[in-house]
């Protein structure tokens, strides 16, 4: 298959020289009736063309409230954004009219979920719900757009894609689902593809082929990929770089070898010291203490420090902000020199 | 390690069959789902068996026929002798006192409109003799302490507390009637990744305090591996491997246990370019129609035409020290996860 899916994206052709897509700052809150929780708390990162950035973090971190609001599909109320800038080719999306963000939407930036069986309609054939992006983006007919969408599945390799185009989306096992959903975040040639958690609900058999056809699509059409996930072993696997989120804010920064080499945040240390390893059987495994925060009552000062081993009087009182530690690296934490150097907690 | 006296559960021959049938009057069986067939193994005091495997190979059907929350289709299921599959009344309840199970999620497990002291003591309710009435609630709350909860927090709903203490919660009401065996089905898998090492431990620490036996049902190679000793690889209702976790995770013989192996993302990045990863094609056939012979054999890069006629049986074959259901059955070992 080439990549001739699509005729090549003409919004924004103007050159521009900063990252692909770039989030500033981003301030988002949930009002709730118990109170404001601030899901994503000054979130910044940029990802470029053909580039892998992985979102790493727990439930309720600000992973997938971050990557909804640069969709513009966040729930709005009860989600509301305070601040921030979302830039994609140099145009921030946040000011921009809804009818133009649609055509970024899908053409630009597009997304696949983790469960496919709710992301997809239950009421329209396969090949119908992947042929809408032509008809409603491209004027596409409805003949036109079904081979479209055959095309699309046979890229995707599901196989026999011709008889399965009326097939509803029961009739798909799940890895083949998740292939229709990225048969539809594709089919528009976007720039920039989100993938949130894509293979949390799948086999790791599974898992190993829908990683590779991404990995695969990437490199087809140089496309940049953002992978949320909170699975440390997917990272190791395909990242180029990493931001850690923990509790609404980005608390590390790094490129996967150095993250993995030697962390900086004494909660990315917690996470790849919980992996299980062959010479600890027997032993108890190194946990986290505690539990992650609740966003209603989020502790003072560093979110993380109720649980931290690094833990000093000031970590209680100030917010560390995310600095650079060494070369690339940033790390939000007091004491990220230490932390770095392996000087014990 | 143990000895044959030790050992309190006995697997054999275990089939659980459901019916398929077509209309709605006259009902009738048009096939079956072969969800366990043909299942042999055995369980030693104190000794955790790993079982792993994709969704549909049978796991989660395997946990409950060790329950007799359902019925096998033909087999045998026997604690300490007794079979538990064919009691019946006050004999089931006896043996059931024995075995116990933790789930999955610990946000369905747990009825929200119980408190945690009604949870953790209803199996007291159900046998009486373990604990007599007006002892129960300081017995509550030494099963609280004991897995690692404020015994103070007994008048709390499961609402009040976080996934790994709900899992606690579960662990507890498993404990309750201090049995010898406790099927764990997925007990990490719903949990925040910062929070499952704090259950392994738990689950490490009871063990080795109540002597307890467990079956680690999961899907996270490397969490079974921490905490197994022997490891069982089932596919589509068959065991394919069973051995050592060290025989299964460094020397695997099976062609399907390698590719599941292989197929574990390795949380290092370094090497990634050249790791050896066997990416299976398609899917796991349907259960209700197995393929003939070998059920790996359609997925198969080894299958000859032997695989398609004569099924390969669970024994230890020539070079290698475990037994392995595979006609070509050789050590592979593939760079995995540790």
């Amino acid at each position: 298959m080439t990549k001739a899916v699509t005729e090549p994206v003409s919004s924004g052709d103007r050159p521009y020289s900063g990252s692909l897509l770039e989030v500033e700052d981003l301030q988002v809150e949930f009002r709730t009736q118990a109170g404001v929780a601030k899901a994503v708390n000054g979130v910044t990162y940029s990802v470029d063309a053909g580039e892998t950035l992985a979102v790493l973090g727990e439930s309720g971190s600000g992973k997938s409230v971050t990557a909804q609001t640069i969709m513009g599909i966040l729930d709005m109320p009860p989600g509301v954004v305070r601040g921030g800038r979302i830039r994609f080719r140099g145009v921030d999306l946040l000011t921009m009219p809804e009818a133009e963000r649609r055509k970024i939407r899908g053409e630009g930036i597009s997304m696949i979920f983790q469960d496919a069986l709710s992301a997809l309609n239950p009421l329209f054939p396969v090949g119908w719900q992947i042929g809408e992006m032509f008809r409603v983006h491209r004027g596409l007919s409805k003949k036109q757009a079904y081979a479209k969408a055959v095309e699309l599945m046979d890229r995707v390799r599901i196989p026999a894609a011709k008889q399965r185009l009326r097939d509803f989306p029961h009739q798909f096992s799940g890895g083949m689902r998740q292939r229709i959903m990225i048969a539809m975040a594709i089919a528009l040639d976007p720039e920039v593809l989100i993938a949130d958690e894509p293979t949390t609900a799948l086999d790791v058999t599974v898992q190993a082929q829908i990683m590779d056809l991404l990995a695969e699509l990437q490199r087809e059409s140089n496309m940049a990929l953002i992978l949320i996930t909170h699975d440390l072993g997917v990272v190791a696997d395909v990242a180029h770089k990493i931001a850690v989120m923990y509790g609404g804010r980005i608390v590390e920064q790094a490129s996967v070898f150095d993250l993995y080499a030697k962390p900086a945040h004494p909660y990315t240390k917690g996470l790849l010291d919980s992996i299980p390893r062959v010479d600890q059987k027997g032993q108890d495994l190194f946990a986290i203490k505690g539990i992650p925060p609740n966003l209603l009552h989020m502790p003072s000062g560093c979110a993380f420090h109720p649980r931290c081993v690094f833990k000093r009087d000031n970590c209680t009182t100030d917010v560390p902000a995310l600095l650079t530690v060494e070369g690339p690296r940033r790390s939000a934490c007091h004491y990220s020199r230490e932390v770095l150097d392996g000087v014990a907690g | 390690m143990a000895s044959q006296d030790d050992v309190i559960l006995e697997v054999r021959d275990l089939v659980k069959h459901f019916p398929l049938t077509q209309g709605i009057v006259l009902k009738r069986s048009i096939g079956a789902i072969k969800a366990v067939d043909g299942v042999d193994f055995d369980l030693r005091r104190g000794e955790t068996l790993g079982v792993v495997g994709e969704s549909g190979c049978g796991k989660s059907t395997l946990a409950k026929l060790l329950m007799a929350l359902e019925r096998p289709t033909s087999g045998s299921v026997r604690v300490h002798g007794e079979d538990i599959a064919s009691a019946r009344g006050a004999a089931l309840k006896r043996m059931r006192r024995n075995i116990q199970m933790v789930f999955q999620d610990p946000y369905t497990s747990l009825d929200p409109r119980m408190t945690v002291g009604d949870i953790v003591g209803e199996p007291f309710e159900i046998h009486s003799e373990v604990a007599p009435k007006g002892d129960r609630r300081r017995r509550v709350q030494e099963l609280l302490e004991v897995v690692g909860l404020d015994p103070e927090h007994i008048n709390r709903y499961p609402h009040q507390f976080s996934g790994g203490q709900r899992q606690r919660i579960g662990i507890a009401r498993g404990l309750a009637l201090q049995p010898e065996i406790i099927v764990c089905d997925e007990p990490v898998s719903a949990l925040d990744v910062s929070i499952q090492a704090q259950v392994m431990n738990l689950l490490d620490r009871l063990q080795k305090e109540f002597n307890l036996a467990y079956i680690f049902i999961a899907h996270d190679l490397s969490v079974v591996r921490h905490i197994s000793d022997r490891v069982a690889v089932m596919y589509l209702g068959k065991i394919v491997e069973l051995g050592a976790d060290a025989e299964i995770y460094d020397h695997p013989t099976h062609p399907y246990t390698q590719a599941l192996l292989s197929a574990v993302p390795v949380p290092d990045p370094r090497g990634r370019e050249n790791r050896e990863r066997i990416i299976l094609t398609g899917d796991v056939p349907s259960p209700a129609n197995p393929p003939s012979g070998c059920r790996f054999r359609t997925r198969c890069w080894k299958a000859q035409e032997i695989c398609s006629v004569e099924e390969p049986l669970l024994q230890v074959r020539e070079g290698s020290g475990h037994p392995s259901a595979c006609h070509f059955a050789e050590v592979h070992d593939v760079v995995h996860v540790a």
